[in-house]
């Protein structure tokens, strides 16, 4: 038994065979994203960030490759069943049960399973993945071969989107110096099994982090979801039963098995196991990337963690966990960021992107640049989601220009509740409910936009987008 | 690799490259699968587990609407206007992708379900151009019947509408975007019906495109399928745009007159200056075996109809020289003439040479014209397979002969020889889809790597020339499989697929006619040795199967009874007691002089036969056709004729399937063979009632319908209005000798009803007459493929544009 | 046609790490952009022969990825965000600023076919906004001076 401090945080652990110590923060050269850090933070996943772990070396010293080993010595049913007690939930944005998810592969299968990681992360406001694959590429790996070894799939897929090439690379290097050492690849750790990790680059395309989307895609299709059921734990790549997660959540696993589903269910909420990556953005003082507990104060993650709005600004809004979460107004930020928190509070915690919205800032025009991402990142499968998209995005940019009427705002919204529930997969939603919320939210700030006058917030002299 | 052996190497379970997992259609899941009970909207629903909740709602007549679900292709899920609520489920479900479940309680009518679908429409709507006054769907059109339906009158949409350009892929085919509201039906039925994977899907979100293949064009079979299956006028026809408005058209469904695999196509016509023009062929009501099927000749070649150069006036040579005539002066020279040689020389000196594009009425009444009246025996016709020596070999054998609807079912395919993809594109459709949602078993022996071993479960490739071998292997013949030993398929291989064939129970064995003959009566004897297996002899023209079946051969009479005798014919029709010659018989006659006249009905032999054009010239020759053939120019008489399209009767595929061929264009000027027959043989002083039985009418009447008194026309004439259709009759009406047909052709004593109604009835070989040993060598393949079509397809504008779009020469693929 | 021995070598090793050829496809494209600097017919053609497809799949997965095009680029693709995270911290005005001092619009090439410019979708650099890539390096934490600056120091490279 060894005490785990984290943050301020003192945890005892139940796992006595390894040294699972919390290794100091040290100052390394950081070459592409500024780190920070706050003494709230609890460092879990982000606990070998700047530590130059993505040196193998290094990695192996900063107690790597041990879940592993622990996991090849535990029944797949164990494995699970300490993901299931962790509470770890999806970090990719629905927070499903990684455990429960797991639980879902069939023991027989006659295709090949698979383990397939998600590194697309292209949700705005949402930059935390990129962090892990730079730090820590690793961790990931590691997670992947113990989902794997939990589901019983023999090769495991780690797709980083195409933006990302620098982390592609980073990720291809860790994963050739693990089959060197013959982590993976044939017998690992001398156990008779064998366990194959590829990595797989995107090019541009938000729909394809959908998991069913990103299975085509890896497939070299075009990024279309597929028809569930049936699902795809069951038939999943290539018509195998496949495993999803996110890669901050596989990047969670060693940790749970090395440091028991206790630990990491109390470092959170009930039902709500571990911290989080929050990526704080926006209009806010100290932005950034920041691990905090599950059920940390939203209010504080502003003002504390954050350091308030700043230039003298007040929050209007703030987007809890993404683009696709509604917003939460000034009022309404007192809450805990958890999953079923935020979601009792109307929103969701999604990707963890927490974007800060002041009181310079217009919502139509914001509504207006979402609702463009939307139009721009919709497959076009299905009806409500291409065309309403199109449809809400043109009737904004004609209503921020100041062509607006007031039938219009009835009309985005009359728009967006009829796509919401009803399209082929979860982008027509991540559409919809934002621009509800906008609409419901601030329709005081729309109404303002009426009459042919000119956005109230709109700097003088500003010019048009360039891009419509 | 080649596209096809990638397909080939799916359908052999590996992963499908092409569909996504989940979206297949396998209807043979659904086999033996119990059934589950569900709920619809208050009523109790039974079907088999695994049905689509959508398929399972037709069934009690709840409609789901829909537009991109479409039977039998895969699944998409995509246009969400099917949504319906099942109980315990949070959000409104598609019932195009939910499959039935025990219990399931479901509604497919609420006021929030209705509110999805019309706004579905609504903003399907607000990128629609609306243009729906010029366009060609316009009145056929889903997107207008959903919205009438649901209410999305009112347009919420103020913004510029996204536009794009319209453009031609093909000569047949137009594509215009904002009007495409991408269901996705064009790019699977081209994929995953037709195997052609022409069109697929451009860009992504609203901007999303269907494009072709060849970035600004089309490189496919041009069947048209894309354009039948638009829900909406995205995909317009060439042949037909912009030129009427359904609504004024009449739609006739009657049977293609190109291929012989007998799809029905429905006309569409319109009133014209020179009569009833055709505008438009399509599979409108899906009624026949072709379902949704339809290639470019059935959708398109009914352009030949009013080709510039078609005949409206008998012409009779004048001073050498073909001169336009009164029809009243060319059939009294024609019956002169006729009757002049028949009782100067005798019928001997009188060749007949039948169609096999004509119906089976007019078939049978040249071959009893040519009996009776002219009493000769000297009867051919195009002979493109072997159908005598199959009706010997299957005489006596009950249902041993497969229609073309048992090819979609059957459990396993056995092809011998042919390219269905190019010659008989129905058949190649049926096999194709049969193993894409039955999963049936199809084994494949060609000379050429044909497009269909991509769906085969075995390919062997042999040397051309070597089919009858194969027969003769599979009936027994050991010694023949060191022939047909190769590389690549040792004798090992050849006794390991004759075992595995042997194992297949309702086996379909198809041939091409490279087997003739004695090859034929060895694959039959192969075949009947298995449990249920059944036949198909494959012959290329429309009513070839007729023209064979109606005894259009010189030792032949109807239903393949020999001319010697032992037949009920011989009973009732004075038939000459030797056989006649055969078309080379014929023109060797000619040659020496002895053939005195040449009568030659909707046939060219001179252009497609290699026959010397001076063969005759020593003879009468009197040609019924629509265009100045290679044949018709050495005529004495050329009478203009009508096409199939143009007249009523039945026409027999090559498997045995007979269609109602029901009249839907008309050009003035021109007369159906029956009735220039009919007329020959009034002018030659034959009392017509003894050729066509009709009532008791006087010579006078000859065209005016008759009450019913004796007589089998007359009796057609009652039984007609018995059943509530129009009695109208006369002598010149081919109907008025279906009877005859019926009663004396064996095989032919169809269900009147069914016919009449539209349906096909299958004829069996089993109570043919013996046959008689015909010359293999006689039988002479039209070699057409895809674009072609003998002597008619030269006269079709689209096919003659197509064949130009894709530079291939007509001489290269016509030459026979 | 011809692919350098670095994209063969990369080609050959992806393959095998797949059950279908297909599956190499979107990175394989990306690869052969990245060198021949635009998805040709002729790399077009190629590909699809290599991986048993027909020219068309290929197209239809080209134009579903934003980051790939068949249509030459100047040599560094400038990529701003203005993306929410990015559009409140000013993103507009590095576009605009960009758009001004290279005299082009979104999507379009510098005469001297050094720079094409684009706006672009989140990149994942919320935390750093307002941010930029060009080509795939990131740059961060943008102001319009700082834009200038990087702007200027690609065209140097450009000339060395
Ligand atoms: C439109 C859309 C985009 C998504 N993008 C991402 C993404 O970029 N990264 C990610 O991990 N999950 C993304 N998801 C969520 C995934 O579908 C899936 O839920 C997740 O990868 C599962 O992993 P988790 O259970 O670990 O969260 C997206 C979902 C949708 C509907
Ligand atoms: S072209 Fe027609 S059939 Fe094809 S997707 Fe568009 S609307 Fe549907
Ligand atoms: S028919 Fe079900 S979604 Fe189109």
């Amino acid at each position: 038994m060894c005490n785990l401090v984290i943050g301020k945080l003192k945890i005892k652990t139940g796992v006595p065979v390894f040294n699972y110590s919390i290794t100091k923060l040290a100052n390394f050269p950081i070459p592409m994203a500024d780190l920070v850090s706050h003494p709230d933070e609890v460092r879990v996943v982000s606990r070998r960030f700047g530590q130059g772990a993505a040196n193998l070396d290094r990695y192996l010293e900063l107690d790597g490759y041990k879940a592993v080993q622990k996991a090849l010595a535990m029944e797949p049913d164990s494995i699970i069943n300490e993901v299931k007690n962790s509470g770890l939930r999806g970090r990719g944005g629905a927070g499903f049960s990684t455990g429960m998810k797991w639980s879902f592969v069939p023991k027989q299968s006659a295709k090949p399973k698979y383990v397939l990681c998600n590194g697309d992360e292209s949700e705005p406001g949402t930059c935390k993945d990129r962090l892990i694959f730079e730090h820590d590429p690793h961790s990931v790996i590691e997670g992947v071969m113990i989902g794997a070894l939990a589901v019983g799939a023999k090769s495991g897929y780690i797709y980083i989107r195409g933006e990302y090439r620098y982390l592609l690379e980073i990720m291809q290097k860790a994963i050739r110096d693990a089959y060197a050492k013959g982590f993976i690849g044939k017998n690992i750790f001398g156990s008779g099994r064998d366990l194959d990790i590829y990595w797989h680059g995107g090019a541009g395309a938000y729909e394809v982090g959908e998991e069913s989307a990103l299975m085509e895609s890896l497939e070299g299709k075009r990024g279309i979801p597929r028809i569930r059921p049936p699902f795809p734990a069951v038939v999943g790549l290539w018509g195998g039963p496949t495993v999803i997660n996110n890669a901050e959540t596989l990047a969670n696993v060693p940790h749970i098995i090395l440091g028991g589903a206790d630990w990491f269910a109390k470092l959170g909420t009930p039902k709500n196991g571990g911290t989080r990556l929050f990526c704080l953005s926006g209009n806010i003082a100290k932005p950034g990337v920041y691990e905090l507990p599950m059920g940390y104060n939203l209010k504080r993650m502003l003002y504390e963690v954050g350091g308030g709005i700043p230039n003298g600004r007040k929050l209007k809004a703030v987007v809890p966990g993404g683009a696709s979460c509604p917003c939460l107004t000034a009022e309404e930020v007192d809450v805990a960021m958890d999953f079923d928190s935020v979601a009792k509070a109307g929103s969701m915690l999604g990707s963890g992107g927490v974007v800060v919205v002041d009181d310079a800032q217009c919502i139509v025009k914001f509504a207006l640049r979402t609702m463009k991402f939307y139009q721009h990142e919709s497959c076009g499968w299905c009806i409500p989601c291409r065309e309403g998209t199109d449809w809400i995005k043109k009737t904004l940019m004609r209503f921020h220009a100041g062509g607006g009427m007031k039938k219009d705002i009835d009309n985005i919204q009359y728009l967006a509740e009829n796509m919401l529930g009803r399209t082929f997969c979860p982008l027509g939603d991540a559409a919809a409910m934002p621009t509800i919320a906008f609409v419901k939210k601030f329709r005081k700030e729309f109404e303002e936009h009426l009459d042919g006058r000119p956005c109230p917030y709109e700097k003088a002299g500003a010019e048009e987008l360039v891009h419509a | 690799m080649p596209a096809g052996l990638r397909l080939l190497r799916e359908c052999e379970g590996e992963t499908p490259s092409r569909q996504p997992a989940g979206r297949r259609r396998d209807k043979s899941r659904l086999l033996n699968m119990a059934d589950v009970t569900l709920t619809v909207d208050g009523k109790k629903v039974t079907a088999p587990a695994g049905t689509l909740l959508i398929e399972a709602c037709k069934t009690v007549g709840i409609e789901v609407p829909s537009f991109c679900y479409y039977p039998n292709l895969s699944l998409q899920g995509a246009c969400r206007m099917c949504l319906v609520k099942v109980e315990k489920m949070p959000k409104l479900q598609t019932a195009c992708t939910t499959v039935v479940g025990e219990g399931m309680v479901v509604i497919t009518d609420s006021d929030e379900i209705k509110q999805a679908r019309k706004s579905m429409l609504e903003m399907l709507l607000g990128n629609h151009p609306l243009d729906c006054p010029v366009c060609d769907a316009g009145g056929e059109c889903e997107l207008q019947d959903m919205t009438f339906s649901y209410g999305a009158a009112e347009s919420k949409f103020m913004e510029a509408k996204n536009h794009k350009e319209e453009q031609q892929w093909s000569p047949v085919v137009f594509f215009d975007r904002p009007r495409c509201i991408l269901c996705y039906r064009c790019v699977r039925v081209c994929g995953e019906g037709m195997d052609v994977w022409a069109l697929g899907v451009q860009n992504r979100g609203v901007s999303s495109l269907i494009a072709p293949n060849k970035e600004d064009h089309l490189e496919c079979e041009e069947c048209g399928m894309c354009i039948d299956i638009c829900p909406v006028g995205a995909l317009t026809s060439g042949a037909y745009r912009y030129k009427t408005r359904p609504w004024e058209m009449k739609h006739v469904g009657t049977v293609c007159t190109h291929c012989g695999d007998g799809c029905k196509t429905t006309l569409g016509v319109r009133r014209s200056d020179t009569g009833m023009e055709i505008v438009r062929g399509d599979n409108r009501d899906k009624s026949g075996t072709n379902g949704d099927f339809l290639c470019i000749k059935g959708r398109y070649a009914f352009d030949f109809a009013n080709h510039e150069e078609r005949l409206t006036q008998p012409l009779i040579r004048k001073n050498g020289k073909l001169t336009p005539a009164t029809w009243e002066e060319t059939f009294a020279l024609v019956g002169k003439k006729f009757a002049e040689v028949r009782d100067k020389d005798g019928g001997s000196a009188i060749g007949v040479i039948g169609s096999t594009r004509t119906t089976n009425e007019e078939a049978y009444l040249l071959s009893k014209f040519a009996r009776v009246v002219l009493k000769t025996n000297n009867v051919d016709h195009h002979r493109t397979a072997d159908f005598p020596a199959l009706s010997a070999a299957l005489r006596g054998k009950p249902d041993a002969t497969a229609s073309m609807a048992d090819v979609y079912n059957a459990p396993a395919i056995l092809l011998i020889g042919n390219d269905p993809t190019e010659q008989h594109p129905l058949l190649a459709w049926q096999i194709r889809n049969n193993v894409r949602l039955h999963r049936a078993r199809l084994y494949l022996l060609n000379s050429q790597p044909i497009k269909l071993r991509r769906q085969a479960t075995s390919f062997t490739q042999i040397p051309a020339g070597t089919e009858g071998k194969v027969a003769s292997f599979l009936s027994g013949d050991d010694a023949a499989a060191n022939a047909l030993a190769s590389p690549s398929t040792n004798r090992d291989a050849w006794t390991a697929l004759r075992d595995k064939l042997h194992e297949e129970k309702n086996l379909i064995i198809i041939f091409g006619a490279e087997i003739r003959g004695n090859d034929i009566a060895s694959l039959i004897a192969f075949g009947s040795a298995l449990e249920g297996a059944k036949f198909i002899c494959l012959a290329d023209y429309a009513n070839s199967r007729g023209a064979a079946d109606m005894g259009l051969y010189p030792d032949l009479l109807p239903g393949y009874h020999p001319t010697a005798g032992g037949s009920d014919f011989h009973q009732e029709w004075a038939i000459p007691p030797t056989a006649g010659l055969d078309l080379p018989g014929m023109v060797e006659a000619g040659k020496s002089g002895k053939l005195k006249a040449l009568y030659v009905v909707g046939s060219n032999p001179i252009g497609r036969l290699n026959i010397d054009p001076f063969a005759c010239s020593k003879s009468f020759v009197v040609v019924q056709d629509m265009f100045l053939t290679e044949t018709a120019v050495i005529a004495d008489v050329v009478l203009p004729a009508a096409n199939a399209y143009e007249k009523s009767g039945t026409m027999t595929n090559t498997c045995g399937d007979v269609q109602l061929v029901k009249k839907a264009g008309e050009i003035s000027g021109t007369k159906a063979d029956f009735e220039m027959i009919v007329r020959i043989a009034d002018a030659m002083g034959f009392d017509v009632r003894k050729l066509v039985p009709f009532g008791g009418g006087t010579h006078a009447d000859m065209g005016q319908s008759r009450g019913a008194q004796s007589g089998e026309a007359d009796r057609h004439a009652v039984w007609l209005e018995m059943q509530g259709l129009e009695p109208k009759l006369t002598p010149l009406d081919p109907m008025a000798i279906l009877d005859e047909i019926q009663r004396l052709v064996p095989g032919y004593d169809v269900s009147r009803v069914n016919l009449l109604a539209g349906n096909i009835e299958h004829t069996s070989l089993t109570k043919s007459g013996p046959g008689a040993a015909q010359k293999p060598e006689s039988i002479s393949p039209a070699h057409d493929g895809l674009f072609t079509s003998g002597t008619l397809g030269r006269y079709s504008r689209t096919l003659k544009s197509v064949m130009e779009s894709h530079e291939v020469k007509p001489a290269e693929v016509a030459a026979d | 046609m011809k692919f350098s021995d670095e994209f063969e070598a990369r080609f050959a090793e992806m393959v095998p790490h797949y059950p279908t050829k297909r599956s190499a496809l979107v990175p394989t494209l990306l690869y052969a952009q990245d060198e021949v600097g635009f998805l040709s017919d002729e790399v077009i053609a190629e590909i699809a022969s290599r991986l048993d497809l027909t020219e068309l799949e290929v197209r239809n997965v080209i134009s579903y990825y934003s980051m790939l095009t068949t249509k030459p680029r100047g040599k560094f693709n400038v990529q701003v965000c203005t993306n929410i995270s990015c559009m409140v911290r000013g993103g507009e005005d590095i576009l605009h600023h960009c758009a001004k001092k290279l005299g082009i619009g979104h999507k379009q090439t510098t005469p001297d076919g050094l720079f094409t410019l684009e706006e672009v979708e989140c990149i994942g650099a919320c935390s750093w906004a307002p941010a930029a890539q060009v080509n795939y390096d990131f740059h961060e934490n943008l102001t319009t001076e700082k834009m200038d600056r990087i702007l200027d120091e690609y065209k140097k490279k450009a000339t060395q």
